[in-house]
């Protein structure tokens, strides 16, 4: 039987890419440790900062939040919803999860609803524009961006924090170098700073195995949405986790390996090249005024305007 | 005749069950039922149990599976 590396006590958890068995107090301290510690190293922010964290109900939003909040951060929720309902009720039983944890302990939650600001939901509009072959995927993504960092503006955050972890950043990368998308490779980033009206993005959670952010969301008795979104079934990110999992398996310390080494080769210029296409000019948006590669309109309101331009507020020019 | 002997032990991760011989310890018996140990925790009664824990007969482990790939 495994014990606490700390007390000797019983261990829960047992990492085998650190060695370390940690009992549950010293498991949720040393999470809260660690987090804090990343965000220090890699300059995220401080307690200076306003920071807005995107939550989805999730297990690894909600427990970027409750660190967050614990580490004593000015950190306040966004819940963007969705209009997903998939037989499950997806994006009201999410709404209705996050709430309940705002509320518990008396934070601020923000709730922007897709289909109430633009008049329809997600799905429905990956349907009309025959966006992402019969999933939403790609248009949810594209919406939440731009609806984050609208928020965010508008509201005056001076960070956004998501609660990506470690396998979600090492299947992106996995997926982008299988295919060498060495654009996307430049412009992953577990810190992406802010310019030209994007407001600075940061992951505090990527050095986590999505393992431990589940086992500090369960330790910590947090409730969050189980189920995957409905769409997310034979997700290519699902199966490249479930791949490098399995090498995980054999070889401890794979997945953070693969990760850190390749922030540490961009760091020593490894896509030096193609940074600066990728970082080039921005422009304001003619109808919403948010940055966007090319200028005219961006690709949120080339989606959205059709039937709910009235709803759009120009934000200032970045 | 040894497995019958020691008895056995239930996983269940979301619809699914396994049902796996006694007398292993939890993280034997994730790899038996064909899963990836990395992929899920293992909990009896909502807690988080240690892996190398030895299944008793009619133990009852539930499997929390930890990847996700939706963001609602």
């Amino acid at each position: 039987m495994k014990r606490c590396r700390k007390c000797g006590e019983r261990a829960v958890i047992y990492m085998r890419q650190h060695r370390l068995a940690l009992c549950k107090d010293h498991y949720l301290e040393w999470f809260m440790e660690q987090t804090a510690r990343t965000i220090r190293k890699y300059r995220m922010f401080t307690k200076h900062d306003r920071v807005l964290v995107a939550v989805s109900g999730g297990k690894d939003s909600l427990a970027l939040w409750d660190v967050l909040w614990r580490l004593g951060y000015h950190a306040d929720g966004l819940y963007i919803g969705l209009g997903i309902d998939g037989g499950i009720a997806y994006s009201d039983r999410s709404r209705e999860v996050v709430e309940a944890f705002a509320q518990e302990r008396g934070l601020r939650l923000i709730v922007e609803d897709v289909p109430t600001l633009y008049g329809e939901s997600i799905p429905d509009m990956a349907k009309r524009t025959h966006r992402g072959r019969g999933k939403p995927c790609s248009v949810c993504g594209l919406v939440k961006r731009h609806i984050m960092n609208r928020v965010a503006r508008d509201h005056g955050y001076t960070v956004l924090a998501t609660g990506h972890n470690l396998d979600d950043e090492a299947a992106v990368l996995f997926a982008n170098v299988m295919t060498w998308q060495v654009g996307y490779l430049a412009r992953q980033d577990p810190v992406l700073p802010a310019r030209d009206g994007l407001v600075k993005k940061v992951k505090p959670f990527f050095r986590f195995y999505e393992r431990e952010t589940a086992a500090y969301a369960l330790l910590r008795g947090i409730p969050y949405i189980y189920d995957e979104c409905p769409f997310a079934q034979g997700a290519k990110s699902i199966y490249f986790k479930e791949v490098l999992n399995r090498l995980e398996e054999e070889r401890p310390g794979t997945k953070l390996q693969f990760f850190l080494g390749f922030l540490k080769a961009k760091k020593q210029g490894a896509f030096a090249a193609v940074q600066e296409q990728v970082e080039g000019e921005l422009h304001a948006c003619e109808v919403c005024g948010q940055p966007t590669t090319a200028p005219g309109k961006c690709a949120f309101c080339r989606l959205v305007t059709p039937l709910s331009s009235p709803t759009l507020t120009p934000t200032p020019s970045p | 005749m040894k497995d019958k002997a020691r008895g056995t032990a239930t996983l269940i991760l979301r619809d699914q069950t396994f049902t796996v011989p006694a007398g292993i310890t939890v993280r034997e018996a994730i790899r038996h039922a064909g899963l990836v140990p990395e992929s899920v925790l293992p909990t009896r009664d909502g807690e988080l149990i240690p892996e190398d824990e030895r299944l008793r007969d009619g133990d009852v482990i539930q499997l929390v599976a930890v990847i996700s790939g939706g963001r609602a």
